[in-house]
């Protein structure tokens, strides 16, 4: 067999392969879906099934690296997504009390005062009672806070980042989102009043509730759950 | 308010309790709703003719695109106003108002939603002023968490990134270009309900108890046409949705929602979405809770995971009576509530009158409707109006004459899989008094002797 023998022959497989491998779809399996109920002399002469659309349309454009890094802002819980930078509980206590004190309370207490007309007072951000198991559902007066509800502390980074201040989300500095989120940690005793936060520290952080949550297994059918 | 803790997701339930306690406008508010309306809108067409019209442009905060759009450079004609002083004795006597760009409500009816919240807040869909089975655009619920997002359709992009082959960016255009479904689906925010189970009210509306549930029909691109676009890894597992809003909200949902039935919507009843819905696009996931269903939504995410927001863990997780809480519990459970009769309505002894409401399932179809009209001792089943449709409001009516005794009257949907809407006594055993979502247990509307019905509470 010559070598352009060998190359024809592996094309022929690897384009069976493909053909064999491709699943073409919801809009194709229509196409022959309406194929097998209206063809085959079932139309009128002068009609016939359209063909079935290709498997990509080819719209859109390409997405650059630059684009993808400006909005992807995703802290994961495994701490993929963090940005570089650092922040201690000491800094973290003179942003919250520039940025967030004045809905959240100096300690995080939650709305100190009325809340702006109209507007939801802003949560209590630090608690840890009650110490003991998680008696969220049986009792509604527990107020969940990132102490004693937020499982993974990667959360407080990504949501800080996302959305605080309400007023002006987007605009605290990588180094301040972190300093904020050591001192609510510290506050909650979750983390010492000495620790960093960082992108290695802050995926460490085991909160307290990380074990209370379970997957959710409704399925519909009788019975209730 | 002062040292109280209040929730932000308690917008739900405030919303609820601020309710208006009239279904309907009375006659004296009418007019002068419609009287401030006419000054307005001949005020705005100085030749006295009777249209209001649009505010020109959105906030002027943004950078102006170089050249006005189409939408921009025809602003509409508003709807008429029509006044309801002006209505005549005899309509067969004089020709009426012309015809006119926009359609408006007679001046006898005003449906509203209850906002509540400035930033972050919470309209509730009138549903004990509606028949049928669909919303209409301006009723739609609402729930935002850092407030309506105003988008320039011209610079809307879509970018779905991850786990892809070819990262992409779809315009609004592309994705308008590319084959399209419509499907009617319900979205009820995960809280409906909250309000009356947490702190029930004698006057309280159908819409204070459960107006955060809306249904109609969405237009979009399957959001598994946007998969094949891309090239999705085998490797992904859930799909990361964010929203273009001041919030960026964001939720994880299974990859396999995203291959089943997902939409990226663009339109509802026949026309671009509203704002306060997701315009210019939306994620929709039939029978998903309405937290997950991205508005304004912006970047796709393919991973191997879920990102493990706080959407997805500080809220939208449901506190159980066992000491745990459940996570990622994005269907919604049967549920069903009369909205006629209800408060603020009345019933007269002996007389025929319709038990009439909605029931929803989002695993599937409503396939029957029980009514009780004696406190849930005996139930009767009620017609479904047809067509059924899978993950929709379904339209459920009972002919009843009340015998002028004090009763309770009660509704309990059941769906394809066998599913009942449960009582609140296994409610509460479940899930526990302190539990935040998914409140889909049987309510009931109580019938005071003098034909008052007002709402029943957890009974």
């Amino acid at each position: 067999m010559t070598r352009a023998h060998l190359k024809v022959v592996t094309t022929l497989a690897l384009v069976a392969f493909a053909f064999a491998a491709c699943d073409r779809g919801p809009l194709a399996e229509r196409a022959d879906r309406r194929q097998r109920t209206l063809g085959e002399g079932r139309l009128p002469p002068d009609v016939q099934v359209a063909p079935a659309p290709p498997t990509h349309f080819g719209v859109g454009r390409a997405a650059t690296p630059a684009e993808v890094a400006a909005w992807d802002i995703d802290v994961g819980p495994d701490g993929k997504g963090l940005p570089p930078g650092s922040g201690t509980v000491a800094q973290g206590a003179a942003v919250f009390a520039a940025k967030c004190a004045v809905c959240h309370g100096p300690a995080g207490e939650g709305q100190v005062g009325a809340p702006p007309a109209g507007s939801a007072a802003a949560p209590k951000l630090v608690g840890r009672d009650p110490r003991e198991g998680f008696p969220f559902g049986q009792d509604p007066k527990l107020v969940k806070t990132v102490g004693n509800y937020w499982p993974y502390a990667t959360t407080v980074f990504d949501y800080v980042r996302r959305t605080m201040p309400l007023t002006a989300p987007g605009s605290l500095t990588n180094n301040e989102v972190y300093a904020v989120v050591a001192f609510l940690l510290a506050q909650n005793e979750v983390i010492e009043r000495t620790a960093v936060m960082n992108s290695t520290t802050l995926p460490a952080v085991r909160m307290p509730a990380r074990d209370k949550f379970v997957v959710d297994d409704r399925k519909g059918g009788p019975g209730f759950k | 308010m002062q040292n109280e803790h209040v929730d932000e997701d308690d917008v739900t339930a405030r919303a609820a309790d601020d309710a208006p306690p009239e279904g309907t406008v009375n006659a004296s508010e009418r007019r002068r709703v419609t009287r401030r309306g006419l000054l307005a809108a001949a005020a705005a067409s100085a030749g006295g003719a009777v249209l209001a019209r649009l505010p020109a442009q959105g906030p002027a905060s943004r950078a102006a695109p170089a050249a006005p759009t189409p939408a921009q450079a025809a602003v509409p004609p508003g709807a008429p106003v029509y006044d309801l002083a002006a209505v005549p004795v005899d309509p067969t006597r004089a020709p009426g108002p012309p015809t006119s760009a926009l359609g408006a409500r007679s001046p006898f009816e005003a449906p509203a939603r209850t906002p509540v919240g400035v930033v972050t807040g919470s309209s509730l869909t009138p549903l004990h002023l509606l028949t049928g089975t669909v919303t209409p655009s301006d009723l739609v619920f609402e729930r935002h968490h850092a407030g309506v997002a105003l988008i320039d359709p011209a610079r809307y992009e879509l970018m779905i990134h991850g786990l892809v082959d070819r990262p992409t960016v779809f315009t609004l255009d592309d994705l308008r270009h590319l084959p399209s479904v419509s499907r009617t689906v319900f979205l009820e925010c995960s809280g409906n309900g909250r309000g009356a189970f947490r702190a029930p009210k004698r006057e309280m509306t159908a819409q204070a108890v459960d107006g955060l549930t809306s249904s109609g029909e969405w237009t979009g691109v399957p959001l598994a046409t946007l998969f094949r676009e891309v090239g999705v890894h085998r490797g992904a597992s859930w799909f990361r949705a964010e929203g273009g809003d001041a919030a960026r909200l964001s939720r994880s949902v299974p990859i396999e929602k995203g291959m089943a039935d997902a939409l990226i919507a663009y339109a509802y009843n026949g026309e671009p979405l509203r704002p306060s819905n997701g315009y210019p696009a939306r994620l929709l996931l039939p029978g998903y809770e309405g937290n997950a269903n991205i508005k304004w939504v912006r970047r796709i995410e393919l991973a191997d995971g879920p990102g493990m927001f706080r959407d997805e863990t500080s809220k939208y997780t449901d506190p159980l009576a066992n000491g745990t809480a459940r996570q990622f519990s994005f269907v919604l459970d049967a549920k069903s509530i009369i909205t006629a009769p209800t408060y603020p309505s009345r019933v007269t002894p002996n007389a025929w009158t319709q038990i009439s409401g909605l029931a929803w399932s989002g695993r599937g179809k409503i396939v029957r409707v029980d009514v009780s009209v004696d406190a849930g001792k005996s139930w009767m089943v009620a017609e479904l109006q047809d067509p059924v449709q899978s993950m929709a409001h379904t339209r459920f009516r009972l002919p009843w004459q009340w015998d002028g005794r004090e009763t309770v009257l009660m509704s309990r949907a059941v769906d394809e899989t066998g599913y009942t809407q449960p009582t609140v006594a296994e409610f509460r055993a479940k899930r526990g008094i302190g539990t935040d979502y998914h409140f889909n247990y049987i309510r009931g509307w109580v019938v005071e002797p003098d034909g008052q019905v007002v709402f029943g509470g957890n009974a």
